[in-house]
């Protein structure tokens, strides 16, 4: 089954008739939407020249301020001069593998891994090398001896792209004790660590950890974001670099886009300015929790021949399916079943990771997320008899990242 | 003349059927048609009902719903004008086996097949029923489920080491499978407009694919060559508009369809019947239309008022 083949799929996931537990998106319902509009309706009246207006290219200066003190609540200590706003920390993702890969350099990552990073650095026509996780995350262990691997071959490590906190898709957090480890070990071995944090400040139990970059200032480039702690919709991310660094991205920034959205940045500086962020990012959390919560009760419920990681933050649960089904294979199933989840393989360069697949508590509200995983049981039940049957899967060998488009939640 | 064109659908193609919708809209507005469209859920039956005498419905849904034949009955419940075949004719076309049984009755000449439920895997026991179909059918063969289009499913089997495995491909879309003969010819597609004594054919189009023409080949350009009209001579022209002809005819197919085939030793071997056709920019009959020369919109709007006439008739 080819790309393609997987985004045909994945359209049926906007009607209302399907559980999605496929995407990424917020729970936008969440906010209060008036309070922000009355902000959005003042920003244009009375600083409309400005923010209907280009902007610099390294990002608007109030901002840049707030977010020095949103990056503080996770121990890191920078200058706004730091900070370089990007269009969603997609971009930044896409500046920083300009800047640095030359086709063919290795790119070392976790084992699964972000697929809208794999994405950017398949396009850019890096390598990528996976270190496996434990329940701790990235294994320090592992790393080592894969970067000295590579370097008996000879080949050329630029980065370690890594999600430290509840992960992407695999829902772990870098415990507190590897984080200077892995930065030891990156440092020793002259590889810079690419530290991508959208959901560092959405833990369910716990204060945030501190940021892998709050311990190296020089070694961490680190991506922020809004989009998950506010909305995705205004699309503002941020990076922030080495001084060298910085000004290569901002002029790598600048032949992009010109500037990132005055509009955007303008109301996210408004926002935490007047409304009570941190306490929206709490109800946030609360909800979050209580739709992990459905979500893990469902799949202890009907489909307890799989197993899955309890999240303690973040969005996604990644579930290993019982032995000798394939994620991929049954999507045609699950969409007749009305239900959608992302297959495994998509987090990997490899190829790998087909008996997996990352649901996402999200969105749906709790009785959805029981309905659909309701679903997802009788989608297993029917595929294990297939593969029963024949003593095989229907899995067949695949070179593409597949995902839904971001709107497919 | 107003159309309410239906795209989307709950199926495994809703993505090709919006984009075939929203392709005919554009041709029909730009020759000044009004058009709007719609999915198909609780709200469609009241805007069914709110249609104006000089509206009609034109459903683009490929799969199921679309094309077995569902939607068409809900449309003959309400009473409202539509294009393209009534709800039986489109529920014999929709299941392969059914369809290929009916027309090769009328001397269609069609790969030679078998039909079989995962059921029977089952029952019978897979590596025995696995094996008495490699007897039977010598590779390669063609394993696709038994209802569905856009050849979601379907895999190309060259060794039997591959077929379990095409078969569990096949059951995650439906419960029946159909194998076929693997056809190596010239691989050609029909359109045929009007019904009956009236049906009438569009020029060939010939598809010749880097790989097999599978789901990606159709719908993302590049791995595909195609040739409007078709590369063939006179005899072999008229040999695959008349199985065209003969299948639109013998099935009850009205407005429009596509029938595809694959033209081997002189034989135009029919391998599928579509009776809502992909529409979108890459798409076989819009390349059919352009070929003869017409201007699609024009054409659609053609369809559209014969379609209106006819119900008006009855």
């Amino acid at each position: 089954m080819r790309s393609s083949e997987i985004r045909a799929l994945f359209a049926v996931a906007s009607r209302p008739e399907v559980v999605s537990l496929a995407g990424g998106m917020p729970y936008i319902g969440g906010l209060p939407l008036e309070e922000i509009g009355e902000m959005m309706r003042r920003l244009i009246v009375e600083q409309g020249e400005t923010a209907l207006q280009y902007g610099s290219g390294q990002g608007h200066e109030g901002l840049r301020e707030h977010i020095t003190h949103v990056m503080a609540l996770e121990g890191i200590r920078a200058h706004p001069d730091d900070v370089v706003v990007t269009t969603g920390s997609q971009q930044a993702l896409d500046l920083v593998t300009t800047v640095f890969i030359d086709p063919g350099d290795v790119i070392v990552a976790e084992a699964p891994s972000y697929v809208g990073a794999l994405g950017v650095f398949r396009a850019h026509e890096a390598d990528v090398v996976h270190v496996p996780m434990d329940e701790n995350g990235l294994v320090p262990v592992a790393l080592e001896s894969r970067l000295a691997a590579l370097k008996a071959e000879g080949r050329r490590v630029k980065f370690l792209y890594t999600v430290p906190n509840y992960h992407n898709p695999g829902g772990v957090t870098l415990s507190l004790e590897r984080r200077p480890q892995i930065l030891e070990i990156c440092r020793r071995y002259g590889v810079l660590v690419l530290e991508d944090n959208p959901y560092g400040l959405l833990g369910f139990d716990r204060e945030p950890l501190p940021a892998m970059r709050s311990m190296d200032s020089e070694g961490v480039i680190y991506l922020g974001s809004f989009s998950k702690t506010f909305a995705p919709g205004f699309r503002v991310g941020w990076a922030v670099a080495p001084h060298a660094v910085r000004e290569k991205l901002v002029l790598a920034s600048e032949s992009a886009i010109l500037c990132p959205s005055n509009a955007s940045q303008m109301a996210i500086a408004m926002y935490l300015d007047h409304a009570d962020w941190q306490g929206q990012i709490k109800k946030f959390r609360e909800q979050y929790r209580e739709r992990r919560d459905a979500m893990i009760a469902a799949l202890e419920e009907f489909i307890p021949e799989a197993s899955w990681n309890v999240p303690d933050g973040g969005f996604y649960v990644w579930v290993k399916l019982p032995e000798g089904l394939d994620a991929k294979s049954m999507l045609p199933r699950a969409v007749t079943a009305r239900v959608a989840y992302v297959p495994g393989t998509a987090f990997y360069y490899d190829g790998s990771g087909s008996n997996y697949m990352r649901l996402s508590y999200c969105y749906p509200t709790p009785e959805r997320i029981r309905e659909g995983v309701r679903r997802l049981a009788g989608v297993v039940v029917a595929e294990m008899e297939t593969v029963k049957i024949f003593g095989t899967t229907g899995a067949g060998p695949t070179t593409t990242v597949q995902f839904p488009s971001p709107d497919m939640a | 003349m107003d159309v309410l064109i239906l795209a989307g659908g709950l199926s495994h193609e809703r993505d090709v059927s919006i984009r075939s919708g929203r392709r005919v809209k554009d041709e029909l507005e730009s020759r000044g048609v009004k058009v709007s469209i719609a999915d198909v859920d609780t709200a469609l039956i009241p805007k069914l009902r709110a249609m104006g005498d000089d509206a009609i419905v034109w459903p683009l849904l490929h799969g199921a719903s679309g094309e077995d034949g569902s939607l068409q009955a809900l449309l003959e419940l309400v009473g409202v004008p539509f294009v393209g075949t009534r709800s039986r004719e489109a529920s014999v076309a929709w299941v392969k086996p059914v369809a290929k049984a009916v027309f090769a009755r009328g001397s269609v000449a069609t790969p030679d097949y078998v039909t079989l439920p995962q059921s029977l895997f089952r029952e019978a026991g897979a590596d025995q029923v696995l094996a008495a179909l490699v007897e039977r059918f010598p590779l390669p063969l063609v394993v696709k489920p038994a209802r569905g289009g856009s050849a979601l499913g379907v895999s190309l089997v060259t060794d039997p080491s591959q077929l379990a495995h095409a078969m569990v491909q096949c059951f995650a879309y439906g419960d029946m499978a159909m194998v076929e003969r693997a056809l190596f010819g010239t691989e050609v597609a029909v359109s045929v407009l009007g019904s009956g004594d009236d049906a009438r054919v569009l020029p060939a189009v010939e598809i010749q694919c880097e790989g097999p023409y599978d789901y990606d080949a159709r719908y993302n350009p590049g791995r595909v060559e195609y040739f409007a009209p078709a590369r063939l001579d006179a005899e072999a022209t008229a040999e695959v508009e008349n199985a065209a002809l003969a299948v639109h005819r013998i099935m009850g197919l009205v407005d429009l369809s596509r029938i595809d085939m694959i033209l081997e030793s002189g034989v135009a071997n029919v391998i599928d019947i579509n009776i809502a056709p992909g529409m979108t920019e890459t798409s076989l009959l819009p390349q059919a239309i352009e070929a003869s020369g017409a201007d699609l919109g024009a054409l659609y709007e053609s369809i559209c008022a014969e379609a209106l006439a006819r119900h008006r008739s009855r």
